[in-house]
């Protein structure tokens, strides 16, 4: 009898996953042993940390996005209709058009930025977390001749660094065009320090003094006004700006909530070593949609596929899930146009931040490219 | 002491980044007044950094306490 697989949701994790589990499966698949179906809810696979470029012209959406099919195995069954109900008594995935049932589960479905979580956000704010998000910021960044920006910043939220990122190339875009006099920027944060890990506060901090950029702790934005272009933080306090870029809370896919799976913001309870859904043998959840207190980063998604994709294998085989997650994480940080280090971390290990450096630049910007070959399955 | 009924215990423990006091600031965010939320958290630098945020803030601190290798943190939405 055919084995079936589902993997819902074609992004980082869910890309990841079906790739590396059609390869290493490829003799029973053949075979006709195992099934293994993609449910996607868009036939486009976009890079997302791509946008960020896209938010200083340094890159256009096209170039950030390929077409799920030609990234994934051929013996895959790609469906792009979208889930519309996720039935995990039944075990099945409904869509649409139609209905697959499946014997292992793997949710996959993300995480997106909702703007409309805080009043007057969506009116008076900008974000580059969005594809057209970063479309409309850019054309706001390239016109702007002076006044302030601001960046205030939400939980939860996908990678944690891209704020620091968007503020140190603000910086530097200013500069190179010759304004920066004129251009006041304010990096805010939610805690008593510019990042939730003290390494990379510590440097931040060093930095934003080096390069005149003001920052403000212990800010939760509660609301904003948009025509008198005031955020509001949740101590009382007023903040003018001029152009206001946030990072607004996330919440998990739509799906999810509506099947009933997730908690209040939709992310789905995981258990942080098995990855399988609480309470649910047959379900594995992976990357930005789970509940777990790692960082919502594409390296996350990476590193749980891997434990993911060797406990499906060993079920399969009839052998127990005997591979643990360990909370392992890894980000770059482009500290600048011409500079990047990175951190790595994990349940138990803190992080230690490495010095910048032209090098990490280069190699992150050279991922951008490597990522396709990592979604293939290959890296 | 009065009972104290807690609407969620926050399970922070191994989280580096975005860590314990992010997700208790937003536990805090979504929920509504008069919700308690109890933290547990395996940084000692949260005993510190938790009453702190409170603090400025102006949520309540209902109790900060060491448990067996860990913190348990309980904070009171007031607005
Ligand atoms: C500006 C920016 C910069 C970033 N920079 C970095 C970085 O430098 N390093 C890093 O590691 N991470 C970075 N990230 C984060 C990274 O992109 C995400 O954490 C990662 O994409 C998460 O992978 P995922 O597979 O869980 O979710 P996603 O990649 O978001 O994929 C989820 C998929 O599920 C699909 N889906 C949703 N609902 C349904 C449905 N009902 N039916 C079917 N399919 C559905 C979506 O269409 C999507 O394809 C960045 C993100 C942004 C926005």
């Amino acid at each position: 009898m055919t084995r079936r697989i589902i993997i819902l949701g074609g992004g980082v994790a869910g890309t990841m996953v079906a790739n590396r589990l059609a390869k290493s499966m490829e003799d029973e698949i053949y075979s006709g042993a195992l099934e293994v179906t993609l449910i996607g809810d868009t036939d486009r696979h976009i890079y997302q940390p791509g946008f960020l470029f896209m938010a200083f012209n340094e890159g256009f959406l096209e170039q950030f996005t390929r077409e799920e099919k030609y990234l994934l195995h051929p013996k895959i069954n790609f469906v792009a209709d979208g889930a519309v109900n996720i039935d995990v008594e039944g075990k099945k995935i409904i869509t649409p058009k139609q209905s697959f049932a499946y014997d292992f589960l793997v949710i996959a479905t993300g995480s997106y930025p909702d703007m409309d979580s805080v009043p007057g956000l969506a009116a008076g704010g900008h974000t580059f977390y969005t594809p057209e998000g970063a479309e409309r910021l850019r054309y706001e960044m390239l016109n702007f001749q002076g006044g302030t920006i601001m960046v205030t910043i939400d939980v939860p939220h996908k990678c944690p660094v891209a704020p620091l990122e968007f503020i140190f190339m603000a910086d530097d875009y200013y500069r190179d065009i010759g304004i920066r006099d004129k251009v006041r920027l304010k990096y805010t944060y939610p805690i008593g320090r510019v990042h939730s890990l003290e390494p990379v506060a510590k440097w931040a901090v060093k930095e934003f003094e080096k390069r005149g950029i003001e920052y403000e702790v212990f800010f939760n934005l509660e609301a904003v006004d948009p025509e008198k272009k005031i955020a509001y933080n949740m101590d009382g306090s007023e903040h003018p700006y001029d152009l206001l870029v946030a990072v607004p809370p996330h919440r998990g896919a739509r799906v999810v909530r509506d099947a009933g799976l997730g908690d209040e913001d939709g992310f789905i309870p995981t258990d942080r070593y098995t990855l399988k859904m609480e309470g649910r043998d047959d379900v594995y959840v992976i990357g930005d949609a789970t509940n777990l207190p790692v960082s919502k980063a594409g390296s996350t998604a990476h590193y749980e596929a891997d434990v993911v994709v060797k406990n499906l294998i060993s079920e399969l085989k009839g052998l127990p899930p005997s591979h643990r997650y360990n909370g392992k994480a890894f980000c770059f940080i482009e500290t600048g146009m011409n500079e990047a280090t990175y951190i790595t971390f994990n349940y138990k290990q803190p992080p230690r931040p490495v010095p910048p450096s032209e090098m990490l630049h280069w190699f992150k910007l050279s991922y951008n490219e490597m990522y396709w070959l990592s979604a293939r399955g290959i890296l | 002491m009065s009972e104290i009924n807690i609407t969620k215990t926050i399970d922070a423990r191994g989280s580096y980044c975005p860590g314990p006091l992010m997700e208790l600031v937003k536990a805090i965010k979504r929920g509504q007044v008069g919700d308690v939320y109890e933290l547990l958290s395996g940084d000692s630098g949260s005993a510190k950094d938790v009453p702190e945020w409170v603090n400025k803030m102006g949520h309540e601190l209902v109790y900060c306490k060491e448990d067996e290798g860990f913190w348990r943190i309980a904070v009171r939405k007031t607005k």
